[in-house]
């Protein structure tokens, strides 16, 4: 890639931080230039993130029609899949598995609830009430 | 207290993190070309069954660790590396660390880095950076994608190099362990110990998912996506492909170009002008992985999508394979003075 055809299309990194890229300039030698982004990452990510917001929707109207507990929604809110929820909150897969069911779910004990709580950054009032902000 | 270092930014996290704690004991010849050639960073990997994100695994990298290991390596330098199972320990040794003067790596997840945008935290647990200091309840931080230097809370650290799930990090550091004085003959040689390990990484003859095999594999997987997965699905997994790709921290395209730019670093050491030929075939490789990318991003904008479209994609990666076939064999052969 020559110097002068590296993009400059603003990502939400761009805001933040430009990032180092290597191009030719004209004599072939490399030499390296910031980028605020491209637009051809940034549609990816769109893309990605696109999918991610379907899943989270999906999740939170099984939670609603009760099929499923609100660790389920906050589990996709948080992008992770059961055994990474595992991984973070030391309980075994087929608990966390049997914790997303409202029944299971309604019989956890505070100590456990505030495991949960703890990794998806929100309180245990927050947590049952399916409320969330950022990390 | 603030170490006297100094942050330089850098395309790659890693390549990064093992120029700067090379050059702060005095190691001021590596740059980050150097350092990713010496460490044999470019490789790939297209590992079959297992999916990440809901979507294929891909890797434009070797594992963490590996090109500061390698570098420090071939330079005769001594390397210190802990891992953890407390995260009481892990943060003692870290202020330890700081207090006799050792700014150090870490390994760490991105999903709960602070200062990214929320855009690009997910959970990846192989990004590298720098901690230099300690004011308050903050961390001095050096990560080198970034313009500048940022800082953490110790819960916020100590979250980030206890990440949890596919390669998590566990606290992991490392450092430099002794100034040495690196010689001209050093990083001669050290280049070719390089050269030889990535040329017969990427031109292994046996896994067909690793290499240049493993990138040919990959496009012709691509070219049964449409029908296999349907079409939205299909544009997901280019989608994944593309970020794997081109993302902050990993990298396709952007690889080539840094290996081009250490064949011509190489090239000062080495007066071999097959060096710089090889140079421009990294350069055109690093091309026709950008235009893939936009032939992938063309699929998943929804704007092609016919079978054809998705054969061209193939093709393009096919096409890489041969470039970069031609060229490490190059590099395999060359004879070295």
């Amino acid at each position: 890639m020559k110097k002068e055809d590296i993009p400059q299309d603003l990502s939400a990194l761009g805001k933040i931080t430009r990032e180092v890229v290597y191009a030719t300039d004209n004599a072939g030698n490399y030499t390296t230039e910031l980028s605020k982004g491209w637009d051809v990452k940034i549609t990816a990510l769109n893309t990605a993130w696109e999918d991610i917001e379907e899943r989270i929707e999906t999740a939170k109207q099984k939670v609603l029609n009760n099929e499923a507990s609100p660790l389920l929604y906050f589990m996709e809110k948080a992008l992770m899949d059961i055994k990474l929820v595992a991984d973070y909150t030391g309980f075994w897969g087929w608990q966390v598995k049997k914790h997303m069911k409202p029944a299971a779910y309604k019989k956890l004990t505070e100590k456990q609830l505030q495991r949960y709580a703890e990794i998806f950054n929100v309180s245990v009032d927050e947590l049952n009430k399916l409320e969330t902000h950022e990390a | 207290m603030k170490l006297d270092f100094e942050h330089q930014q850098s395309a790659h996290c890693e390549n990064g993190v093992t120029r700067s704690l090379l050059n702060n004991i005095g190691v001021n010849q590596i740059t980050e070309p150097l350092a990713f050639g010496i460490g044999a960073g470019l490789f790939y990997i297209y590992v079959p069954l297992l999916k990440i994100n809901n979507g294929p695994v891909i890797a434009f990298r070797p594992m963490p660790g590996l090109i500061f290991k390698r570098t420090c390596r071939a330079l005769g330098i001594e390397v210190v590396r802990k891992k953890f199972s407390s995260k009481e320990k892990a943060a003692s040794v870290l202020d330890e660390c700081l207090a006799e003067g050792h700014p150090v790596g870490c390994q760490v997840g991105v999903y709960f880095l602070t200062y990214f945008p929320k855009e690009y935290r997910f959970h990846f647990n192989a990004h590298n950076l720098i901690v230099y200091g300690h004011e308050g309840d903050q961390y001095l931080i050096s990560d080198p994608v970034m313009e500048n230097t940022t800082s953490l809370t110790a819960y916020e650290l100590d979250r980030v190099r206890f990440a949890k799930g596919t390669l998590s990090p566990r606290g992991q550091l490392y450092y430099p362990a002794t100034a040495v004085t690196v010689t001209h003959e050093t990083i001669k040689k050290a280049i070719v110990t390089g050269i030889k390990r990535n040329a017969a990484d990427m031109l292994q003859p046996i896994v067909p998912f690793v290499g240049v095999k493993g990138i040919r594999f990959t496009g012709r997987k691509i070219k049964k996506w449409r029908d296999k997965l349907g079409p939205k699905q299909a544009g997901l997994y280019l989608a994944q492909l593309v970020r794997m790709q081109e993302e902050i921290g990993t990298g396709g395209g952007g690889f080539r170009y840094i290996y081009g730019a250490f064949l011509q670093e190489a090239h000062v050491y080495h007066p071999n002008n097959e060096l710089i030929e090889i140079s421009k075939m990294f350069t055109a490789s690093g091309d026709l992985w950008r235009t893939a990318a936009v032939q992938a991003a063309g699929i998943y904008k929804g704007r092609l999508g016919s079978q054809e479209d998705f054969d061209v994609m193939g093709n393009y990666l096919l096409e890489i394979a041969e470039i970069e076939y031609k060229a490490f064999t190059a590099l395999k052969n060359i004879k070295w003075q």
